[in-house]
């Protein structure tokens, strides 16, 4: 029954259910089995890898999450009996045993139990990023547990090898299981602080996406797309949370310029010269809802105060016409909220747009002694900008050579070289490749 | 006077698991802990999970630190333990802020091996 035509609809089907079930599946089946996420993982991915071998020749089931919830379960039993006698092990094998035989009483559509699912992908989401993890291994194994990215996806988009990424989550979830990182909501008290930590998580996944740290390409698009997917999941789960809906806004708001961040040689387009036109507006309009509702819950948070200037860049029509001494504000607010001297680097950039680049400058001054941003390119990259625009071109000349030296990212070199040059900045710059 | 003996060894290194000097290795402890029984000198002993299971906590001003890994400022003396029985790692990092020492120093929170755990 495999032609071509036929082949390509189990193919679709499986991405599908990949998609829809892969966290919800895996989220629920790490409960029943004590939160052993490892054990979980390689049950869900095994029940996957029977789906593709098996529907292209029996079919695609009449109910795809059903069905690969009973492999998925199947698996772990399996695991479970050829592991250890421990009593925890024992507990965990007893209960998945009962759901087998009983199969689950409330079954919708989906074909399998919904109720608590929700709460579920909170508890995978919390264990994943919590703080007892290092934040390599909290992104690392966000990407792979959470949002159901292969091993060899995540090693490339953090420039690693299969190998190291492959070790970094063994040991996570070693460490998950040896040292007792429980497999739940953090209690109210803990909630505040958790939550922060895992929505530093996402902002730090988008991050990576938006700008490559190292290599060719500017945009890691399947990064960009997965954290917003998260964001908005946990915006979704926790709705009275301000600052979760706030990042999701950030990052609708940051993600609507996306497909004029580059132009189509992969050369990095900055926001002054974007084609706006090109802004998808359907983001831009959900992100303004999103952040609409994050400022109206009454808990203002560094994400917000970020979205609001997100929102103030997607409103105005023209790098011209934005209202800089409103952003300038925003920026001032945002220090105070979260200090940081990126906060000041951006609050220049926009005290000059208002109000002329010496008053930029004189923002920058106060970073001259900061060991923090010595190396941070964007400092540079503005001091060159806002130091050319106030005509001193040989200190321009300077700034904008070390910011080029700063980066690492091919494009984000060529367009600093570029920018420089419009200047009649003479920086020899790096090879070009 | 009571003392607390920390063992420590390199990953890797000793007789691996399974070989003829394993076992000689293993009989060999298990005489010396029957002589420190039998001599009364015995308080408790316990094997630990390895270093990569261990979580570290302070508090600086109002902020918790909870980091992975054993770390340690190399100025940073052991002067105590204390074996706790608690549900789950939240639970165990719970009691650990509540160590004075915290506030300046760091409390590690290491599980016992898993040998151990069900004992």
């Amino acid at each position: 029954m495999t032609d071509g035509a036929g082949e390509h609809a189990v193919h679709l089907a499986i991405e599908r259910a990949y998609r829809e079930e892969w966290t919800a599946l895996l989220a629920m089946l790490a409960r029943q089995v004590d939160g052993d996420i490892g054990l979980a993982e390689d049950a869900v991915a095994d029940a996957f890898a029977a789906a593709t071998a098996d529907w292209p020749t029996s079919g695609v089931p009449a109910r795809p999450g059903g069905w690969l919830t009973t492999v998925a379960r199947r698996r772990a039993i399996d695991a479970l009996r050829r592991g250890t006698t421990r009593t925890a092990n024992q507990a965990a094998l007893r209960h998945l045993e009962h759901l087998m035989r009983n199969d689950e009483p409330v079954a919708d559509e989906h074909g399998h139990d919904r109720s608590g699912v929700a709460d579920d992908r909170l508890r995978l989401l919390f264990t994943c990023c919590h703080p007892a993890l290092t934040l390599e291994a909290r992104v690392a194994l966000t990407l792979r547990a959470v949002a159901g990215l292969e091993v060899p996806e995540i090693a490339r988009a953090f420039l690693t090898t299969e190998s190291t990424m492959y070790q970094r989550l063994v040991r996570a979830k070693r460490k998950i299981k040896a040292a007792g990182i429980p497999y739940r909501v953090p209690a109210d008290e803990d909630l505040p602080e958790r939550l922060g930590a895992v929505l530093h998580v996402l902002h730090l996944v988008y991050t990576e996406g938006h700008v490559g740290t190292a290599g060719d390409e500017l945009i890691r698009a399947d990064l960009c797309e997965e954290a917003v997917r998260l964001a908005r999941l946990v915006a979704v789960l926790l709705p009275g949370a301000a600052e979760a809906h706030g990042l999701l806004a950030l990052l609708l708001l940051t993600d609507a310029r996306r497909p004029a961040r580059v132009d189509a040689d992969g050369t990095p387009v900055s926001l002054e010269h974007q084609d706006r036109s090109r802004w998808n507006r359907d983001a831009v309009t959900e992100g303004t809802v999103v952040l609409d509702h994050a400022l109206r819950l009454g808990a203002p948070g560094p994400f917000q105060v970020q979205a609001a200037i997100a929102a103030l860049h997607a409103e105005a029509p023209s790098w011209e016409a934005t209202d800089w001494p409103q952003i300038a504000a925003l920026y001032g607010e945002l220090h105070r909220l979260a200090p940081s001297p990126v906060a000041t680097v951006n609050r220049a950039a926009a005290a000059a747009l208002a109000d002329g680049p010496h008053v930029g400058l004189a923002l920058l001054e106060t970073l001259e002694d900061d060991e923090r941003v010595e190396r941070y390119q964007p400092l540079h990259a503005t001091r060159a900008e806002l130091l050319a625009r106030a005509g001193e071109l040989d200190r321009a000349t300077d700034a904008y050579r070390r910011a080029i030296d700063l980066s690492r990212n091919q494009a984000e070199r060529r367009a600093l070289a570029a920018r420089a040059a419009s200047y009649g900045c003479p920086v020899a710059g790096p090879p070009l490749r | 006077m009571k003392y607390m003996l920390l063992l420590r060894h390199a990953p890797g290194t000793g007789p691996a698991e399974g070989t003829p000097e394993f076992d000689t290795e293993m009989a060999m402890w298990g005489e010396v802990m029957g002589e420190l029984g039998t001599a009364g000198a015995m308080v408790a002993a316990h094997g630990l999970d390895t270093e990569a299971t261990a979580t570290t906590v302070r508090i600086r001003g109002d902020e918790t630190l909870v980091t992975d890994g054993p770390f340690a400022e190399t100025k940073e003396s052991f002067f105590s333990y204390i074996i706790i029985d608690v549900a789950d790692l939240d639970a165990a990092v719970a009691w650990a802020k509540r160590m004075p020492n915290a506030t300046y120093g760091s409390v590690e929170v290491r599980p016992l091996s898993s040998h151990e755990q069900d004992g």
